[in-house]
């Protein structure tokens, strides 16, 4: 295996890691106009992802970083070429960290659901998104000798993308549904099984029609058995949430996203982003790729720095191990009392 | 849609709109973070609780100020791709090293232990929690290092080989581009100027409790840290602000000519203080000048000549081919000066306060006061200011929190464009660096859609900032008292008992 080919491992590593982290916390925010019936429990959702979600996003700033700097031209041509899909995503991303730092901030009702209107959509949008991209990097788009995207914005929207789209979104709103299950206590926590286990149908109908048609499209047997991981995976975790095990449901859960990812990457190499123009003007992970001294350096780093995240960010979720439910929540969220007359002390 | 623009011109406006919004929150969120952990640092080893309510009232302002950091950060991430990406296929291999480096590094840091410090109030001891926001503020620190090691290799491309099959740029000395002179002089020249915002900002804000006599005893703590670090950032901004200076002079002559509008080359080259007339016109009609000032902080001595911007564009023709290499030298010329002027207009805001309010001991017995008062602003150790004057500096002081903001802002800008029409100084022109595939309706819509958005955001902020500050610092709880003493919150007796901070 060269260089280029760890690197590309590691891309989807990345890429991975941010899909199984952001995916329950971009499914928590859709579940919170689904699944909480008032605004305690919004409040309930919203915290059980309030200490970890921005350490989350950083997975997608590091995919975006390390592709810049071990594929250029996988970055250049990817954020070029998907220039309003990615600028949408942008947008949410940018309102949606407001919206999380800002919504309790003040006291007003009509603030407050403003801002919880926008976690609701913000999340969806990127989570629908996401799997747009992915599908159309996958099929392969309009990419000219010159590596430069030649498609429209409609190109994009095509079929298997807005198939791919609806898949990531029901497996990130079932992956959050899951994993609020398992953070909270009460009523809420009991009706997140019920709408997972529904979620969970939902998403293996979705993602059977979507993996399959990938596994036709370009499918060999290592993307067989990455699709049949997924498969069995996200049955099992069904399963498991019905039986109101919801540590093993995460646990699979985590698995069938891991597994989906590691499936359109394998669909995808050698190839990082394929020419439905001619298949000599693709996109490989040779053709792409950086000097091997850039690729050396930033394995050192990954080998080094990775491990260290991973325990770190680790750490995190176990200092926030506890279930919180609604009596966790303080009646008056995080707001300045009012402004004293004159306090002379 | 092509409109009659050059293809460059709406990408750079929506670089230069972007990146000058997204650096209003980077200097204060670092030198906050810092100076925040400074503040809890002193609670935990003093028990005051003055220094735990600060801590509570510049952490609230700093979490404020740092969300809409991070989130503006995103889209410097992705920019490059979108709007250049000739640029990213020609620097990738060089600039995406130390971007990824930033990333995996600095912002796993930075996002992981901020979500610790907001929550962890209840959850973790005392002496943890207080790493929590070291952590932080070494991982603002170091993203600040890795980002400005990638523009200064712009400013000044070193370890690095033209591939001649590719015709990209290849690194070729990883270490050389991290610790080039034009980095280290960029890092310093950042940090301290990061630092002379936060201290200004926290003098600002304590001035407008002060003069009101609110909140006096944390606002007093905090004008004393404020003024300090305001001055001293503030000296040592004009220390490694004349280093990196003079680096330039060496590295981009051009640049430096254009920002003192030095058209002839001269030699002792005087200093322009102020031009009037228009400064593009290839001469001056009024200036003001200080006689071989340039000279010196060019070169260290008084007579050595100074290349002017006619010579230099020559010299550079000579190098690389027919064509315009000067800058927009309005911009540049008055870019340097607006930055020279709010950053040290503010430091000297900073020295007088410093001077008024100087320790008890310097005063009259008279004029001593207690912790619990608003400090007497003494011109003499035996005359104070009397109540109009004083008013009148509280004012400016207040006033001076947004002065190092358009020196920030300014300097950027200069530098940026001063640099033009390079995007890589001697390797890569603007011109060359745009997206070929994107078309300007595109760039248009993006740069409609930020400027809209991030307009809104800033007025969201604005508000939630002076809604914040107006409020004071908050009374501390008995949760706040009382930290836990386990990792992971409190005794299992009390599970219902409701966190200390929830969203």
């Amino acid at each position: 295996m060269e260089l280029h080919d760890v690197w590309f491992v590691l891309i989807a590593v990345l890429w991975t890691g941010y899909f199984f982290l952001e995916g329950f916390d971009f499914g928590v925010g859709v579940l919170t106009r689904t699944l909480a019936r008032d605004r305690r429990e919004r409040r309930v959702l919203i915290n059980t992802i309030g200490p970890v979600w921005d350490g989350n996003e950083v997975w997608l700033l590091t995919a975006g970083g390390a592709t810049f700097a071990a594929f250029p031209d996988w970055y250049a041509t990817l954020f070029s070429g998907f220039y309003l899909p990615l600028l949408l995503i942008l947008v949410c991303l940018i309102v949606r960290g407001v919206a999380f730092e800002y919504r309790a901030k003040r006291p007003e009702e009509k603030w407050q659901t403003n801002w919880e209107r926008a976690i609701f959509w913000t999340s969806l949008l990127p989570a629908f998104l996401w799997g747009v991209a992915f599908a159309n990097i996958v099929r392969g788009v309009a990419i000219d000798a010159n590596k430069e995207y030649t498609g429209g914005l409609l190109d994009l929207l095509n079929p298997y993308a807005l198939l791919g789209g609806a898949t990531t979104l029901a497996l990130f709103t079932f992956h959050g549904a899951v994993f609020t299950a398992l953070k909270t206590v009460g009523d809420i926590r009991v009706r997140a099984r019920a709408l997972a286990v529904r979620l969970g149908l939902l998403t293996a109908a979705l993602a059977v029609a979507f993996l399959g048609w990938t596994q036709l499209d370009r499918g060999d047997t290592t993307t067989l058995i990455a699709l049949a991981v997924a498969a069995l995976a996200l049955l099992a975790a069904v399963r498991a949430i019905a039986a109101g095990r919801e540590g093993w449901s995460f646990t699979l859960s985590g698995v069938t996203v891991v597994a989906a990812v590691a499936m359109l990457f394998l669909a995808l190499y050698p190839n990082v982003m394929p020419s439905t123009l001619d298949p000599a003007w693709s996109l490989t992970v040779t053709n792409s790729a950086s000097s091997p001294y850039t690729l050396t350096i930033m394995t050192w780093l990954a080998a080094l720095a990775t491990p260290l995240v991973l325990l770190y960010q680790g750490w995190t979720y176990w200092v926030f191990r506890k279930r919180i439910g609604t009596q966790h929540i303080a009646d008056t969220p995080d707001t300045p009392h009012p402004e004293p007359e004159t306090t002379r002390t | 849609m092509e409109l009659a623009l050059a293809p460059e011109t709406l990408a750079r406006w929506q670089f230069g709109i972007t990146t000058v919004y997204h650096f209003l929150f980077v200097p204060l969120t670092i030198s906050l973070a810092a100076l925040t952990a400074g503040l809890q640092t002193a609670w935990v080893r003093t028990g005051r609780e003055v220094y735990l309510r600060a801590t509570k009232f510049w952490g609230k302002l700093f979490l404020i100020n740092i969300a809409m950091g991070v989130v503006t950060g995103i889209v410097q991430e992705f920019q490059f791709g979108m709007n250049w990406s000739d640029y990213s296929r020609f620097v990738g291999d060089v600039f995406g090293a130390p971007l990824a480096f930033e990333a995996l590094i600095a912002f796993f840091f930075e996002s992981t232990f901020i979500g610790l410090w907001i929550f962890g109030w209840d959850k973790l001891p005392k002496r943890i929690h207080l790493a929590t926001i070291w952590m932080v503020a070494i991982g603002t620190v170091l993203s600040a290092y890795f980002i400005l090691a990638a523009n200064s290799w712009m400013q000044h491309p070193v370890g690095y080989r033209i591939d001649p099959e590719s015709g990209r740029a290849e690194l070729t000395d990883f270490l050389a581009v991290l610790t080039q002179n034009t980095a280290v002089a960029q890092f310093f020249h950042t940090m301290t100027a990061a630092f002379l915002t936060g201290g200004a900002f926290m003098v600002g804000i304590a001035a407008y409790h002060l003069m009101r006599r609110r909140h006096i005893p944390v606002m007093r703590t905090s004008l004393r840290l404020g003024l300090v670090t305001l001055v001293a950032a503030g000296a040592l901004t004009a220390v490694s602000g004349d280093h990196l200076g003079k680096i330039m002079y060496e590295q981009q002559p051009m640049k430096m000519a254009a920002a003192e509008a030095l058209w002839e080359t001269e030699g002792p080259a005087p200093f322009s203080v102020f031009a009037y007339g228009d400064v593009d016109e290839g001469h001056n009609k009024v200036a003001i000048e200080i006689p071989g000032l340039l000279s010196f902080l060019a070169h260290s001595d008084f007579d050595t000549p100074v290349p002017g911007i006619n010579d230099t564009n020559a010299a550079l023709q000579e190098q690389y081919g027919p064509g315009d290499y000067k800058p927009n030298i309005p911009v540049a010329y008055w870019g340097f000066r607006w930055m020279i002027g709010f950053g040290m207009a503010s430091t000297a805001l900073g020295a007088l306060g410093l001077w008024l309010t100087r320790r008890r001991f310097l005063l009259a017995e008279g004029h001593r006061t207690t912790e619990n008062e608003v400090p007497n602003l003494a011109l003499t150790p035996t005359r104070l200011l009397g109540p109009a004057l004083s008013r009148r500096y509280w004012q400016l002081a207040f006033l001076t929190l947004g002065f190092p903001l358009i020196a920030n802002a300014w300097g950027w800008i200069f530098t940026e464009m001063g640099r033009q029409p390079w995007v890589v100084y001697g390797l890569l022109r603007t011109s060359s660096a745009v997206s070929p595939g994107v078309s300007q309706l595109e760039v248009l819509i993006s740069m409609t859609v930020f400027t809209l958005l991030y307009a809104v955001l800033a007025v969201i902020e604005v508000k939630l900032l002076a809604k914040y500050i107006k409020a004071g610092p908050p009374e501390l709880t008995e949760a706040d008292l009382d930290p836990p003493t386990r990792i992971g919150g409190h005794d299992k007796d009390d599970a219902d008992r409701p966190m200390a901070f929830s969203y």
